[in-house]
């Protein structure tokens, strides 16, 4: 990005609770710097609502869950050279995604007059509709992560993808192991780190906000989670969560599912 | 005194060459004043960085006897290389090395020199050949068997041509997959040993993925080269290149301080091992 | 009381200890008990300490509980002890310059100049060091972040006596007993400890301290009380030399039993006192003119660790596990003299699924083929 003109960054909200826009305004001052390289065109809960065109960076919140959703994400891609999917919802579905796991009318068990609410089958992941050229995960996304991506972007570098899992910055940051001396069941062993493993330093087990992480070794956790004590559809609920769509997870947590148990 | 491999220096490029659409080579002279000429050996690899992106190691391609300058070939392929890709005379790099042992050229003087590459893996000896071409009257004859998995991965075609127009020295080409206005052979490199010519004064050094490097080695020695004049460039991650981080962690010893360059006898039993 | 033999130092008397290593100007680093389990970390004084606390460990679990009486010593080592202290989780190795034209400019950082006392390092953790040492101080240009840590640190160690039940040190012939590399040494008994020196800067300390000599039965008692820590542990490495074996059989199928197990997850690496591996990145600035070069705690159980275009070397759980343990327990030897393992039983209880490799490894010197 070495052209004159200030890179053009958007913040574009799909299906979502605007989460991970808020950690992104949580930055704060670093926030400042930052509008200081960039011009932000686009940024809802920052303010700006300019016309999503011509963006170099555009960072996507939220699922696709309606035929609106499906037209912006569509819109954006053309507009965009970078597109980043930050937070669950835009990466992996989302908490929403549950609903692709309901057999029953979800919908009239919720609203009213669900003849009003026009939204599509299944909650889906950016990546289901266009090509995504990064994805940030987390519920929400972690701000520092969306700061170093532009960082180095601004560099003229794709950003480096997280790979390790969670345990490993647990370790890192020297935090007692709450399963091995707690007995908590964490999905810190599966799960991708970019969180600083923040659950675990506040004594709670990783519930696998950041989704899989390489080579997820979810059949031996899940054994672990029955050793500790879980039952089998409790064991299906810590998969079948914030990324429930995410393969790895969908798998493992079927694996434990009451209908799916006995195939 | 030796530059601290703990720190890297400035340098600039001064050259960029495009040798094919996914390949390019950068021409770096370190910063003046820097304080000692740049002094490596055909074989041994830098430590390169770009700027805000990061490290990676990369061999060194140009003859030791251009104390101002040294050239580095590189295939875009990560986001390191990407970068790399963009920079433009002018612009700087850091640099951290020469790190590794490098091929044993003196102890070779007066042999016949087989250079055989497959993959990308020509960088390595790519060095050997400019080295030998520069020394003419110290080695017997060069022949170079190089293999690509496609026409248009070969890059350096003319430097190839011109060996065959040279007083004993040849290279044949070949490529897993032919094309229109493909001149070489096709099919692997391991087709071409069968016809290159052996002597008893015969050196070979190979570079290459693993697979590669194993057929090769078996026809050879079939074809009665000793072990001990197989030389291979081994290739694993690198991050300090200093034998701390551990990722070039090849059985007992790092590549990046006992290699990248072994006689095939010391590595034969680690070859072809998925996952060591 | 001759020089250079033991002294007694009544528990009361602790407190003089660490007043003389602040005197000496050295900041007291060593175990207290933090969120239910034992860590080291930086002491203001003996109250610090653990008092009357057990710990019970066994592969995937520790747990600390209230022990009968006052001893500061009556347990096990926790996740960490020395490592961390020497060979950080994360450093920043240099920062880099931009400026608009001009050559990049790198300044080299150097980590904050402590003077550290590490009190109550067991034996185990002795022989990693020196293991560690080897490694980081070798060559002509060491570690430099390593070696400053290391010059100005002062080893106090303690004699194991309540060996976990994950310990095996004397199965690797590295405790329970503090035999050499550290300043002070201390024997732990009901009434206080036995001092002995092991270094010039250890001697002048002890006679700083100026301790009556030990009653008698004392040094009989400490001796008994190690021998039996030694007698009491229950695993143990397979006698003789196995190295051959266990990096000759790369195919060997019990890698894939334990690779069922094995979650891949780094644990056993990042508590293990010999593990050296980091890894190194950039962390750009946003001005883009400053970046610094960051190396953080790897693990050969990432995909990072291997990673070769387009893919890792290592791309499963079975020879990632594979990797670990042969290098561990194999190619040390022929890389650092020795095994790589100490017996500390840190990647039994810190490994979440239990994974117990003295367990494992007989069945991996099984000859596959039955002969």
């Amino acid at each position: 990005m070495t052209t004159s003109r200030k890179p053009r960054i958007a913040v574009v909200k799909l299906a979502s609770c605007d989460g991970c826009q808020l950690a992104f305004l949580g930055l704060g001052e670093k926030l400042l710097e930052l509008a200081s390289q960039v011009e932000i065109v686009h940024f809802a809960e920052a303010g700006p609502l300019g016309a999503l065109t011509d963006l170099d960076i555009t960072f996507i919140e939220g699922s696709v869950s309606t035929r609106e959703d499906q037209d912006t994400v569509h819109s954006v891609r053309r507009q965009s050279r970078f597109l980043v999917t930050i937070g669950a919802c835009a990466t992996s579905g989302g908490i929403q995604a549950l609903r692709n796991l309901s057999a029953g009318n979800l919908l009239s068990s919720v609203y009213p007059s669900p003849e009003y609410v026009d939204f599509l089958a299944h909650s889906t992941p950016v990546s289901s509709e266009v090509g995504v050229d990064l994805e940030l995960w987390g519920c929400p996304v972690n701000g520092t992560q969306i700061l170093t991506a532009i960082a180095s972007l601004l560099f003229g570098a794709a950003p480096a993808a997280e790979r390790d899992k969670v345990c490993l910055e647990c370790k890192r940051r020297q935090i007692p192991c709450v399963m091995v001396a707690k007995g908590i069941p964490c999905l810190g062993p599966v799960t991708l780190t970019g969180c600083g493993a923040l659950c675990p330093s506040f004594d709670r087990g990783c519930y696998g906000c950041y989704g899989p992480s390489e080579n997820p070794e979810t059949p031996s956790l899940a054994r672990r989670f029955a050793g500790l004590g879980l039952l089998p559809d409790d064991i299906a609920r810590r998969f079948l969560f914030v990324n429930s769509q995410a393969p790895a997870f969908l798998a493992e947590g079927r694996r434990w599912t009451k209908e799916d148990r006995h195939e | 005194m030796e530059a601290d491999p703990h720190l890297p220096r400035s340098a600039v490029i001064r050259e960029r060459i495009q040798e094919s659409p996914t390949v390019f080579t950068l021409r770096v002279q370190m910063e003046e004043g820097s304080p000692r000429p740049f002094r490596f050996s055909p074989g041994q690899f830098n430590m390169i960085g770009v700027f805000g992106v990061g490290e990676i190691p990369l061999s060194i391609v140009s003859d030791p006897l251009d104390v101002d300058f040294f050239d580095h070939t590189v295939r875009v392929l990560g986001r390191v290389t990407q970068a790399m890709s963009r920079l433009v005379p002018g612009d700087r790099l850091s640099v951290r090395g020469p790190f590794g042992n490098g091929w044993p050229m003196d102890e070779k003087r007066g042999r016949d020199i087989v250079l055989i590459s497959g993959g990308l893996g020509c960088a390595p000896l790519v060095s050997v050949v400019n080295y030998v071409l520069r020394r003419r009257g110290d080695f017997g004859t060069l022949t170079v068997l190089h293999g690509v998995k496609n026409p248009g991965d070969l890059f350096w075609k003319d430097r190839f041509d011109r060996l065959n127009e040279g007083e004993g020295t040849r290279a044949f080409l070949t490529s897993d997959t032919g094309g229109p206005g493909w001149e070489g052979s096709v099919g692997p490199v391991t087709d071409l040993i069968p016809h290159l010519p052996l002597t008893p004064r015969t050196s070979a050094k190979i570079c290459g993925p693993e697979p590669m490097m194993i057929a090769t080695i078996k026809m050879l020695v079939e074809r009665g080269i000793p072990e001990d004049e197989l030389w291979i460039s081994m290739e694993r991650n690198m991050q300090c290149a200093t034998g701390f981080c551990g990722h070039c962690q090849l059985g007992e010893l790092f590549i990046c301080q006992s290699g990248p360059v072994f006689r095939y006898s010391d590595m034969k039993t680690r070859l072809g091992i998925r996952g060591l | 009381m001759p020089e250079g033999s033991q002294g007694f130092l009544k528990r009361e008397r602790l407190q003089d200890l660490f007043d003389l290593l602040v005197r000496f100007g050295f900041e007291p680093v060593g175990p207290r008990v933090q969120d239910g389990i034992i860590v080291y970390a930086p002491l203001s004084g003996p109250e610090d300490l653990p008092w009357g606390v057990r710990d019970l460990q066994d592969p995937g679990s520790y747990r600390i509980e209230p022990d009968l009486g006052e001893r500061n010593f009556s347990w096990a080592n926790g996740p960490q002890a020395l490592k961390p202290f020497l060979f950080a989780p994360r450093d920043t190795l240099w920062e880099s310059r931009r400026d608009i034209s001009g050559p990049l400019s790198f300044s080299p950082l150097s980590p904050p100049n402590r003077r550290l006392a590490v009190i109550g390092v067991r034996s185990c953790d002795l022989a990693a060091l020196s293991l560690q040492d080897r490694h980081f101080l070798k060559g002509p240009f060491p570690d430099p972040f390593y070696k400053a840590r290391r010059q100005d640190l002062l080893l106090i160690a303690v004699d194991c006596s309540h060996p976990a039940r994950t310990c095996f040190c004397a199965s690797t012939g590295d405790g329970p007993e503090a035999r050499s590399g550290f300043d002070l040494a201390l024997g732990e008994l009901d009434e206080g400890f036995l001092v002995r020196p092991g270094s010039d800067l250890g001697r002048t300390l002890l006679r700083e301290l100026s301790l009556a000599p030990p009653a008698p039965g004392m040094e009989e008692r400490l001796t008994a009380q190690t021998d039996h820590a030694a007698s009491v542990q229950e695993r143990h490495l397979p006698p003789g030399e196995f190295r051959h074996d266990l990096v000759s059989r790369p195919d060997h199928p019990h890698w894939a039993q334990i690779a069922a197990r094995c979650l891949s997850c780094g644990n056993c690496t990042a508590v293990c006192p010999t593990c050296f591996c980091f890894s190194e990145r950039e962390e750009p600035a946003l001005d883009g003119h400053h970046s610094l070069h960051v190396r953080e705690w790897d693990s050969c159980f990432t995909a990072g660790h291997s990673y070769l275009h387009p893919a890792p070397l290592r791309e499963d759980t079975r020879v990632r596990y594979r990797q670990w343990l042969t290098h561990k327990l194999g190619t040390w030897h022929d890389q650092y003299g020795r095994s790589g393992c100490v017996g500390c039983g840190r990647c039994l209880t810190w490994c979440p699924v239990g994974i117990d490799f003295t367990d494992d490894l007989p069945r991996l010197l099984e000859d596959p083929d039955g002969g």
